[in-house]
């Protein structure tokens, strides 16, 4: 078991919350506590840094307020439950977090948590408000991506040779924080990050990066933590260049953006996780033209794709000309496309024709 | 033309038309009179005897004492259950005038004799139609006669009748008749055979009985069923209903034909002196302005007028400013006689009532009322304790109690239930169109609200606008339909009131309630934050100091029971509560109160109020409340 860092500040951070219950009751004061606001309207993109960052904004959450005093209750027990975790030197889930702090209240039918949907919210708010980084808390995610490439991590004191684990690869753990996970080695020229778990097994099979010499992530969809951070450690401690390949849709441009600077979500993570130089090499709405997909391999976009492209035209960091006409041509051309679809030319042809093409010409999206 | 089967001529069709008498028609076309299958057809019968009774004893000023008894006839040798028989001996027996010996063939084997017709007074039956279409029917399905015995005074002897309709004729046949001993001094009983349906349920025959006694509190009724079981309904008002004055018909709300008819069977000598007299608001300086406006001599003779002249006239009228009709031709139940039938049958924790002052349509002045019971007061009057809730897993609801049951509407004409096509009632449309939800009441569209909820429509009218013979439901005139509404929604308003401080007192209670058990799950919290060295019980104190101080405490407790001069301001209401009942006085002191105090804190707040010089009897209500929606939660 990989030794939990042991971080005394965020401890103290912890049992601070507990001081401001007694100090707010010892002044016969409303217990209230501070909680930045994780939302669009708090997220700001600063073009300079190429980040999204989270404002000032905070809500106040107080105990005797019957809208939050369930909330407020529920926020002290899951501080208290990290408080164990850093006590005990152990990592836990999300979920497992749920588990601890669930229980029936005294005299009541009531439980403290109903779904893990009510504990989540309040970690990502104790996170925000404590600054502290989720795996300072202790806690990990669900382990949601795979790395293959000519790489060599150390991890628990086990060698992981990335060049060397067939075509599955290593599967990246939630923490990739240096005393979880280092980095021994990297040849690689560039990062290429792939949305799609289908795509990626291409890529891996047909020993893509062997040929291009490249380390091979995906996330499976929205990439997790680990494979976000890991990304970025390769960018910043290798000087990897890092390019994303998703699907022609709505969903592929933001898991991009949320890779490029972050994700508004997560504001106060864009920092440590966001790519500001990240590259979107595929699928562009350009594609299925320069690269003759036929239209019948193309999906209609629905209602949603087309009000959430909308919307992403109005994000601050899609603002760039070629983005807006990157989306735009989407929207008129009625169509999405899977990455998939490039099999309908080949079965090969992501391996051999699109990327390599994509990769020597430049053609990609800043 | 060649090939068709030979013509018949004027000649032979002229042969073959003949008169179709009343009874004929209605031989055929029963179901215009409320015959259409044989269960609608034993409640027509019951309805048709007992509105007659109700009717005879009130006008003559005796409080109603009815009995009504179902029998089922054995058919053959073998006796079959109630619900299984097809045939019933209904038995109708009231403590009314009695009706005098010349007179009782007629009344009930005659078709459209009667007394009512032919004045505008409120009644229950109109037409004269009703116990005479019920003895038809028997008549038909079973061929046994109506029996009728009818006694005026203890001084006189009863008489016995059996008689049929001559259906060709409209005209009674008698079978039967002798004098005799009766049990009662005075007093109608008629007998019916009748094949019908015995099937309880809506629109059962005790349906209508319930419901009567809910319009008609006034009224001690003895029902005994075809199960061979006595229910006695008492009598909870023992006030008669005011008598209705008989009034002329208004000019609005005569018809052309009728006025013509009107023209040429008065007796007046003179035009002015016709309008004046044959109509009511109409003094003779208005009939000299009708005159002068219709360009007719105000000294015409009546009978002389035609066609044209006639119609100006008519039409004239129609425009002339005229009073509206008196209303003391009506007798509304009154407010009080509906929360005390309501109270009565209904269980309910709320129940207001409204009487409408009256309004006119087409003429004929009419009053609506309106009523609701809303709630599911327990059986015995205190709630029995839940068993004690399972802790809920993920995904898992707690079953509230509330269940989401439509609203019931019951309907009634002038003191009679309606029961059937309750969709084409001008009160149905306007309970749907009712917006309930600004009273706190669901309701989804374009139907019933829902809830543990009677919504009680009364219309008294000389003329109740039926929209059939067979009298199921209230036209849908614009004039009624408004006051229907504004009743409800004065109703729904208090309703609406009721409830919001329900729910605040109820949210305020919940409010102190959630901070206790929060606190105590922060405070343990922090204990084990700061490593088991807190002074929790310490901490405890000071949160829960805190929480009294923000929510308002013990003012919680208080919010009810202060204001106006109803229960809770709220006039011609009942408000029930596991503690007793408030408002209306007489009505409740029939309840049992129970005696048991109210335990623990809840004992505690009621002393340090009377302390303060509280009326008792409202402090020792309210905790009690909280506590029992705490229950209920």
């Amino acid at each position: 078991m990989a030794k939990a860092k042991t971080n005394g500040a965020v401890a103290k951070k912890l049992i601070g919350l507990a001081d401001v219950v007694i100090d707010a009751a010892n002044r016969s004061k409303d217990p209230t506590l501070a909680i930045p606001i994780r939302a669009l309207s708090n997220v700001s993109f600063n073009p300079r840094k190429g980040l999204i960052e989270l404002g000032a904004k905070k809500q106040a959450r107080a105990f005797f307020n019957v809208g939050m005093a369930k909330k407020f209750m529920q926020t002290i027990l899951v501080a208290d439950a990290l408080s164990e975790l850093q006590r005990s030197d152990l990592t836990t889930s999300l979920r497992e977090i749920y588990y601890r702090t669930k229980h029936t209240i005294k005299d009541s039918h009531e439980n403290t948590f109903d779904t893990q949907d009510e504990s989540d919210p309040v970690i990502e708010d104790l996170e925000v408000s404590l600054a502290a980084l989720r795996e300072e808390l202790h806690v990990r995610a669900e382990n949601g991506g795979s790395v293959v490439g000519p790489l060599v991590l150390e991890d628990d004191g086990d060698r992981v040779d990335c060049a060397k684990l067939g075509k599955g690869g290593y599967s990246v753990p939630s923490i990739v924080e240096p005393g979880y996970v280092d980095i021994r080695r990297c040849t690689a020229d560039f990062v290429l990050l792939v949305e799609k778990g289908t795509q990626w097994n291409r890529l891996s099979e047909d020993k893509f990066w062997k040929r291009y010499n490249c380390v091979l992530l995906t996330g499976n969809g929205q990439p997790p933590r680990g494979v976000r951070r890991l990304a970025r450690r390769l960018h910043e401690e290798y000087t990897l260049p890092v390019y994303v390949l998703v699907d022609n849709d709505p969903w592929g441009y933001y898991i991009y953006s949320v890779v490029k600077q972050g994700s508004i979500n997560l504001a106060f993570e864009s920092q440590r996780m966001a790519i500001p130089k990240a590259k979107f090499v595929g699928l562009s709405s350009a594609d299925p033209e320069r690269y003759g997909l036929p239209r019948n391999v193309g999906i209609k976009l629905n209602e949603k794709d087309v009000t959430r492209a909308k919307e992403l035209l109005n994000y601050e960091w899609f603002k760039k000309p070629a983005w807006q006409t990157e989306i735009k041509r989407m929207i008129s051309s009625g169509l999405k496309y899977e990455l998939d679809a490039l099999a309908n030319k080949d079965f090969q042809y992501l391996t051999k024709k699109y990327l390599p093409k994509k990769l020597t010409e430049k053609d990609w999206l800043d | 033309m060649a090939n068709a089967a030979p013509a018949v001529t004027a000649v032979e069709m002229g042969a073959r038309q003949r008169e179709i008498s009343v009874s004929e028609f209605f031989t055929k076309n029963r179901h215009l009179l409320g015959f259409d299958n044989p269960r609608k057809a034993l409640l027509t019968c019951v309805k048709e005897a007992v509105d007659n009774a109700l009717d005879a004893s009130e006008e003559a000023g005796i409080l109603p004492d009815i009995l009504v008894k179902l029998e089922v006839v054995p058919e053959g040798n073998a006796t079959s259950s109630a619900s299984q028989a097809t045939r019933f001996r209904i038995t109708v027996t009231d403590n009314g005038p009695g009706i005098v010996k010349q007179q009782i063939p007629r009344i009930f084997a005659k078709l459209l004799y009667g007394s009512k017709f032919h004045r505008l007074r409120m009644s229950r039956g109109q037409q004269g139609i009703g116990i005479s279409a019920a003895g038809m029917y028997g008549q038909l399905t079973t061929g046994k006669p109506v029996k009728i015995i009818s006694r005026t005074s203890a001084r006189t002897a009863a008489h016995y009748f059996e008689v049929q309709i001559d259906t060709k004729k409209n005209e009674p046949r008698i079978l039967e008749s002798k004098q005799g001993e009766w049990a009662q001094p005075r007093g109608t009983q008629v007998t019916l055979e009748v094949e019908g349906r015995y099937q309880k349920g809506r629109a059962s025959v005790d349906e209508y009985l319930e419901q009567t006694i809910i319009a008609n509190p006034h009224v001690q009724l003895t029902y005994v069923t075809p199960e061979e079981e006595t229910k006695i309904y008492s009598r909870t008002h023992t006030e008669l209903p005011p008598q209705p004055k008989e009034i002329k018909p208004h000019p609005y709300g005569i018809e052309f034909g009728m006025f013509l008819k009107m023209l040429h069977d008065t007796k007046s000598h003179s035009l002015v002196g016709f309008l004046a007299s044959d109509f009511c608001r109409v003094s003779p300086a208005v009939a000299q302005e009708m005159c002068k406006a219709a360009k007719l001599l105000p000294a015409v003779r009546p009978h002389a007028l035609h066609g044209h002249p006639a119609e100006m006239l008519y039409k004239t009228i129609q425009t002339t400013k005229i009073m509206a009709p008196p209303t003391n031709c009506l007798a509304p139940i009154g407010e009080q006689a509906i929360l005390s039938g309501l109270y009565q049958q209904i269980k309910g924790e709320f129940y207001t009532a409204v009487s409408r002052p009256p309004a006119v349509y087409r003429g004929n002045p009419f009053i609506i009322e309106a009523g609701l019971a809303y709630g599911n007061r327990p059986e015995g009057g205190t709630a029995e304790p839940k068993p004690a809730a399972q802790p809920l897993a993920e995904g898992e609801v707690r079953q509230e109690d509330e269940d989401s049951e439509l609203a019931r509407v019951i309907r009634y004409a002038n003191r009679v239930p309606l029961l059937y096509q309750q969709s084409a009632c001008s009160t149905f449309k306007a309970v749907l169109d009712t917006k309930w939800k600004n009273y706190g009441i669901a309701q989804s569209r374009g139907a019933l609200p829902s809830g543990p909820m009677v919504i009680f429509v009364h219309m008294a009218s000389v003329w109740v606008p039926f929209t059939s013979e067979s009298k199921e439901a209230i036209a849908d005139y614009d004039e009624i339909r408004k006051e229907i509404t504004l009743a409800l929604r004065e109703c729904g308003r208090r309703l609406g009131i009721f409830l919001r401080r329900r729910e605040r007192a109820e949210g305020e209670y919940r409010r102190r309630n959630i901070f206790e058990l929060y606190i105590e799950e922060v405070a343990e919290a922090c204990n084990r934050l700061k490593d088991g060295k807190l002074k929790v019980e310490k901490l405890k104190a000071q949160l829960q100091k805190i929480a009294k101080s923000r929510t308002g405490g013990q003012k919680t407790d208080e919010t009810l029971g202060k204001a106006g001069s109803g229960p809770e301001g709220l006039p011609h209401s009942i408000i029930v509560t596991p503690e007793g009942v408030e408002g209306e006085g007489a009505v409740g002191a029939r309840v049992p109160v129970p005696t048991k105090p109210a335990p623990g804190a809840q004992a505690e707040l009621f002393e340090e109020k009377s302390g303060r010089g509280q009326p008792e009897k409202k402090s020792a209500k309210t905790p009690a409340i909280a506590q029992a929606k705490k229950r209920k939660k």
